[in-house]
């Protein structure tokens, strides 16, 4: 498989840099080489360029008669579907901790655990030509071709199982007016340990309309056999791609972060990022539930009621027994919390202001203290 | 009117095909337009009120249902997810309306019309189904015209328009087109401002006002101008501000800062400043500077001014207390937990050192590098945040020499430090020599602190800082 740079490719389309309308130079260069099959491989790891990527071809590109294959992998973070809620699908506590980023891509379907070990495919076609068993077919093909005796399987919810029972990959797609892109997950070798970890939900008593990620086992191509890693099977992909589709397609190098070649990504990659999107977008949601408090004499419970809508805290009641802590400092409390985001930190500075006013005592203080942390925790 | 001319009429039509776009997109009718210029113009008033024109009529515009259109691979049904106009909502073609989910694919479904949203179908999490209606959209009034018959190709009301000129692909909608043609305007000489290069009609506007000269109605956010000049006085044209008040509810951080706040002045403050000379120790820092980057530990000023402080409290520690609410009981608190007043990017936040009594210099300046890097990225913790007994707020580093800081209660006393100024000073061979100079002004609870307390804790403080030296001595 030929690996070409993106300026290699340029250079030999030099009819693009005199195209009489202001267009994008990537895009320009596509239309140029007058192909009608293209494979693309990201030079970034950074999760947040690499979706905008995605959608500025999807955005940018003409589809109508041409297909595209993008390959790309990241460094740790966590993916969720366009429609989900991140409190539900993954633990923020880990995450946090581990400095693993949350994104939110534009497509639908679960959430998905990223990191260098797990391949990324996205085909980009024309709403025509939007068809993902046969972009399955590419990717199963080309594993079988790798290792023929290998059990590997697409389900009729576009998962493909390794020996029936592990599932080794997950689809998401996301339709336009007028293109349409269908990605996948491929565990090659992945951090398994971590995946779980990360996948986890901790947060309890949340009632959310948003879509739910059904958990599956899931396995690893390189235990299945050493040789499978993820260049290996990358090359393979891209060669099946080539004779599904009957292109003679290269591998071209792309960088995201390109802003000339691709005007308007950094943009792209800052919306991504923002707090707007990946949490402010959940779909409304209510979190109940009931939690201890301690302190060195006494334990009681408590009960927290939330309705959160675009991530923003619109009803809070915090009931905690009035002979363990005074109602109008719960009460009060609560009201401190409505209308900031559902977010450790803003309430962490809500809770700090708030703990100056309330009356010196230090038992109180503890106690209140504790509370504080216990509500910013569920966060 | 038989003195209408066909120039003239062809011209009107443009204006009145320019109105209709003018009406479309609701933008404030500003004026007529300037007619004078024109050799066979007919002033015709309140045209621009008026919708009637003697050879045309206007039809409304018919409430067209927007149905949900075929997805692929034989989806019947899919989840509106969410909805990006409501009813009342100015809608063009191409727009996007609302996000559907079926089968782990997010589909957006952009509109066919330009018009104005009328009904919504589905609440968000229903089920669509499709080839159902999901919106009924009132698309825009037809000016008709019974004279002046252009001959225009059919036009097909696609969702992709496009037209193969030149090699080059222009994208512009069905009314964009028949304005074109009735124009004699190729699109291909037009340069498209929508998205992806689309053309709009206010591009064939502006292409028309360049090339025939015709004087069109003025740009909607044109200044309101007055009416032409009948004697020779000079009349000033006053633009019109067009701002508005905007109002927002208090709430989060603000709402709790407004709390702290309010209770910070029913404490009696008294104000102290003096002036420090830390020529002495802007020597030291240059010395150790390059020995904590070695370290990785960037060194500022504030790790001295906070250790100094916590040498002062230890002498006096009416400072470090705290009273309770009916100013019944003094607490003196133990630890030193010296807050730094920090600008991030969540507001100014306070984030304390805590126990700085038993922290040495470079120990302080790794907590404060860490603070800064969590303050920056708006990552503080309430353990952090609280907890705090004593305040330091560098209100320099922006700028500014004196101050008047604020309690943050439950604290008794805060310090602002100013800018270190590069100022003349008199030495003690009356020379006069360059000095760092650094204005400092404390406030405290006038209530269980004087100002003679305020005043030699003060001296003390800034004697360990003009001579760091004396630091060493008292470090344990």
């Amino acid at each position: 498989m030929i690996l070409r740079t993106f300026s290699n490719l340029c250079a030999q389309s030099q009819a693009c840099f005199r195209s009489a309308r202001a267009k994008s130079t990537l895009s320009a260069v596509i239309d140029e080489t007058g192909k009608s099959g293209l494979i693309l491989k990201s030079l970034s790891t950074d999760i947040f360029e690499n979706l905008a990527l995605e959608d500025w071809i999807h955005n940018h590109v003409d589809l109508q008669n041409r297909n595209m294959l993008f390959l790309w992998s990241n460094a740790p973070a966590v993916v969720i579907g366009r429609h989900q809620n991140p409190w539900q699908e993954c633990n923020l506590q880990v995450m946090r901790q581990k400095g693993i980023p949350l994104a939110r891509r534009r497509s639908g379907g679960g959430t998905v655990f990223h990191d260098l070990g797990n391949v990324n495919l996205t085909f980009f076609t024309s709403k025509k030509n939007y068809d993902r068993h046969r972009n399955l077919q590419v990717v199963t093909s080309a594993l079988k071709g790798l290792r023929p005796d290998m059990d590997v399987r697409a389900t009729e919810r576009f998962d493909i199982l390794l020996n029936g029972q592990h599932k080794i990959s997950g689809t998401a797609a996301k339709l336009g007016r007028t293109a349409a892109y269908h990605h996948c997950t491929l565990l090659c070798s992945a951090d398994r340990a971590l995946l779980s970890a990360v996948l986890k939900s901790t947060c309890q008593g949340i009632k959310s309309n948003a879509t739910q990620s059904v958990p599956s086992p899931v396995k690893n191509l390189l235990d299945e056999d050493p040789t499978l890693d993820c260049d290996t099977i990358m090359d393979s992909v891209a060669s099946q791609y080539n004779t599904e589709f009957g292109f003679s397609s290269p591998v071209t190098l792309v960088d995201p972060s390109d802003e000339l070649s691709l005007p308007g990504i950094q943009r792209m990659a800052r919306e991504l990022l923002a707090w707007e999107w990946t949490f402010g977008r959940t779909p409304k949601f209510s979190i109940c539930t009931t939690f201890e408090l301690k302190n060195d004499t006494s334990i009681c419970n408590a009960t927290l009621n939330m309705d959160i809508k675009n991530g923003i805290i619109e009803t809070c009641d915090i009931e905690v027994p009035s002979d363990w802590l005074p109602v109008e400092l719960s009460r009060e409390f609560s009201l401190h919390l409505i209308g900031g985001k559902l977010c450790p930190y803003e309430t962490s500075v809500i809770a700090a202001e708030f703990l100056r006013t309330i009356p010196q005592n230090k038992e109180l203080e503890r106690k209140m203290y504790n509370l504080c942390r216990r509500v910013v925790f569920m966060m | 009117m038989a003195a209408v001319t066909r120039g003239s009429f062809t011209f009107i039509r443009r204006l009145l095909l320019a109105h209709r776009y003018k009406l479309c997109c609701s933008r404030v009718q500003t004026g007529r337009p300037d007619y004078t210029r024109h050799p066979h113009t007919v002033f015709i008033p309140q045209l621009c009120s008026s919708r009637f024109f003697h050879t045309s009529y206007v039809t409304s515009g018919p409430i067209l249902p927007f149905k949900l259109s075929d997805i692929g691979e034989g989806i019947m049904e899919v989840t509106v997810k969410e909805w990006y106009v409501k009813e009342g909502d100015k809608v063009s073609q191409f727009d996007s309306i609302c996000e559907v989910q079926s089968d782990k694919a997010s589909v957006t479904i952009t509109s066919r019309y330009d018009g104005v949203i009328k009904k919504l179908y589905y609440e968000v999490d229903a089920t669509a189904l499709v080839g159902t209606p999901l919106v009924d959209i009132e698309t825009e009034p037809e000016v008709v015209h019974e004279e002046d018959v252009v001959e225009t190709p059919a036009m097909s009301n696609d969702e992709h328009t496009h037209q193969e000129i030149k090699g080059h692909k222009t994208q512009a909608t069905p009314a964009v087109r028949r304005l074109a043609m009735e124009n004699n305007i190729k699109l291909s000489e037009v340069v498209g401002t929508g998205r992806d290069g689309r053309i709009l009609k206010e591009d064939i506007l502006n292409f028309l006002a360049k090339q025939t000269g015709a004087i069109l109605p003025p740009t909607p956010f044109h200044e309101i101008q007055p009416p032409p000049p009948a004697a020779s006085l000079p009349v000033v044209s006053r633009p019109v501000f067009t701002g508005k008040d905007s109002t927002e509810h208090l709430k989060g951080f603000h709402k709790a800062m407004v709390k702290t706040m309010t209770a910070a002045l029913k404490i009696p403050h008294f104000g102290y400043k003096d002036e420090v000379d830390l020529t002495r120790l802007v020597q030291l820092r240059k010395e150790l500077k390059g020995l904590s980057e070695a370290r990785g530990v960037k060194l500022s000023y504030m790790p001295f001014f906070i250790k100094a402080a916590s040498l002062g409290l230890l002498h006096f520690p009416i400072l470090n207390a705290s009273v309770d609410e009916a100013v019944q009981n003094i607490t003196y608190k133990a630890s030193h937990n010296i807050g730094l007043a920090m600008d991030t990017s969540q507001g100014l936040l306070v984030p304390n050192v805590k126990n700085v009594q038993l922290l040495s210099v470079f120990e302080i300046a790794v907590e404060l590098n860490r603070m800064q890097t969590l303050g920056a990225t708006g990552q503080l913790g309430t353990a952090d945040l609280t907890g705090g007994t004593f305040t330091l707020s560098n209100i320099g580093s922006i700028g500014g020499t004196y101050a008047k800081p604020v309690i943050l209660p439950p604290e008794v006393a805060i310090g602002a430090l100013g800018k270190i100024q590069v100022l003349p000073r008199f030495n003690s061979r009356d020379e006069v020599v360059k000095a760092h100079v650094m204005n400092v002004s404390w406030s405290a609870d006038h209530r269980i602190i004087d100002g003679a307390t305020m005043a030699r804790f003060s001296n003390l403080w800034r004697d360990y800082l003009e001579n760091p030296a004396s630091m060493v001595l008292d470090l344990k």
